[in-house]
């Protein structure tokens, strides 16, 4: 009987995952969805409200991040240094900018929860792998912030690889930045200076995650 | 802070003297961004221009945003805001845009008037979408390239050639032209730049979570922020060079560079710099640019 049950399950899974790779949300739907769903939290969850930073990543980490691919933002903040670093140091690299680009992300949703959000029109070929969703983010007393997403088309899903404020991308406005990092110290120099950043910022409540980073 | 307070003008301008006595001296210390060849008096200036940021300016906006309720924040915002959109206005005529053109002087009358003086933005909800654009993007639309980066005494942030459009900003600016009212004139000139000023506030610690090198990342922010606002927020791609061969950046490179560029000083767009370093040529730019400064 339970046999069955869980076989019943493992089923009921599997072919939900099936489903899910067959029918790929189109990107803005995607975006709006994702977006509706956090704000929605940032705006009920108490914790979060009274400024919980660390459940705030949390929300992030497991909302917002499976939809991002962190290998390509890497990758194109590192722009033609990327070539010249090992798998290791790839890795290595991918994890630290992943938490620098989460808190920074992170910070900016608390600061605007209070705002709406516009959707953009958008416009897609049935053939497109590339494309950019358009977002504003409306404020009281000041002009509207454009915010637009650039997605590509994986096996699994469409993924965001790149965020773009006001016209400045959070992912290559970091490449000048590392390009001298690199030149001063070496990739590893680079890596050392983004672990040194993130344990500055780690939230305050963990005080022994930040220290083990270092 | 209280003693740079009561120091008045005269310490600021000793202050500001020396720093760019400092910056001289350390002139040389350039990372090599073709974008970026005054880098040391830069650097030097927006550490001067933090620090007046953080005695004087911030806290005034600081002030202003805690004292004054939102709705009255945005009524300030609006009124200057409607101001600006004349000129906007005039930069979308210059840059050929027409239909935005009118678009914009369509804002400017119905926010005067049943906006109340612009005190409301009415015509956004009705579908006339605000512009952002100045002279500096104007000149960019006419392929007019950035020239150096150039860190200005408090107003920040700016290239060579938005320098000569802020010039032509200020030059026709109807507040600071709002003659025979000198007190008022002046008041709403301060009472801008703190509204401006007390808008970045949000902004502000984002930056701080964000940045590494908090000069460079501004920067390149900046460089980048214009970049898109000359494209009207759709500019081409920057090349992901992370798996192409240096040569093929080559194909990168945009067609609205034109004679105007070689007034300035080159290194109009981001790919720019892939070619320069890949023809091992990227010296020049920099020594005209420090030339002529």
């Amino acid at each position: 009987m339970f046999k069955r049950f869980v076989q019943f399950l493992m089923v009921a899974f599997a072919a939900s995952a099936v489903a899910q790779a067959n029918v790929l949300k189109a990107p803005d739907v995607l975006v709006k969805e994702v977006t509706e769903d956090v704000l929605t939290t940032l705006r009920t969850d108490p914790a979060i409200k009274a400024g919980d930073v660390v459940k705030t990543a949390e929300l992030v980490e497991t909302r917002v991040l499976p939809h991002f691919n962190f290998t390509r933002m890497t990758a194109l903040a590192l722009g033609k240094e990327w070539r010249a670093t090992t798998p290791e140091q790839k890795k290595v690299l991918t994890e630290e900018f992943r938490t620098l680009l989460v808190r920074t992300y992170s910070n900016a949703l608390t600061s605007y929860r209070n705002q709406t959000i516009d959707y953009r029109p958008f416009k897609m070929g049935a053939a497109d792998t590339d494309v950019t969703v358009r977002t504003q983010i409306n404020q009281p007393g000041g002009r509207p912030i454009p915010l637009d997403y650039a997605l590509e088309k994986k096996d699994e899903g469409w993924k965001v690889y790149d965020v773009m404020v006001s016209g400045v991308s959070l992912v290559t406005n970091y490449r000048e930045t590392f390009a001298a990092e690199i030149r001063a110290g070496g990739v590893d120099g680079l890596v050392k200076t983004l672990r040194a950043k993130n344990a500055s910022t780690a939230p305050a409540p963990v005080p022994a995650a930040a220290s083990a980073a270092k | 802070m209280t003693k740079t307070n009561k120091q008045s003008n005269f310490n600021i301008r000793s202050v500001l003297a020396a720093t760019v006595a400092a910056a001289l001296f350390t002139g040389c210390a350039t990372s090599g961004n073709p974008k970026d060849p005054i880098e040391g008096y830069n650097r030097a200036m927006f550490s001067f221009n933090e620090t007046v940021d953080k005695a004087v300016i911030k806290p005034v906006a600081q002030g202003y945003d805690f004292v004054m309720p939102d709705p009255v924040q945005t009524g300030v915002s609006n009124f200057f805001a409607n101001i600006a959109d004349l000129w906007t206005g005039i930069n979308n005529l210059l840059q050929g845009k027409p239909v935005d053109a009118l678009s914009d002087a369509g804002r400017v009358l119905v926010n005067s008037t049943i906006g109340i003086l612009g005190l409301f933005d009415v015509a956004t909800p009705m579908g006339l979408e605000k512009h952002e654009e100045d002279f500096g993007q104007t000149l960019g639309r006419w392929g007019v390239g950035d020239g150096a980066y150039v860190v200005l005494p408090i107003l920040g942030p700016r290239t060579v050639r938005d320098t000569f459009g802020l010039a032509a900003d200020i030059y026709v600016d109807p507040v600071r032209d709002a003659d025979g009212h000198r007190g008022y004139r002046n008041t709403a000139i301060a009472l801008r730049a703190v509204d401006t000023r007390a808008n970045l506030l949000k902004v502000e610690d984002a930056l701080e979570a964000a940045a590494i090198d908090k000069y460079a990342y501004v920067r390149d922010a900046y460089l980048q922020h214009r970049r898109s606002a000359i494209h009207d927020g759709n500019p081409p791609r920057e090349a992901d060079d992370s798996a192409a061969l240096p040569s093929e950046n080559l194909l990168t490179m945009e067609p609205l560079e034109s004679t105007w560029t070689m007034m300035l000083v080159g290194a109009p767009e981001a790919p720019d710099v892939d070619v320069a370093n890949a023809s091992g040529s990227a010296v020049e730019p920099m020594d005209t640019a420090a030339a002529s400064f």
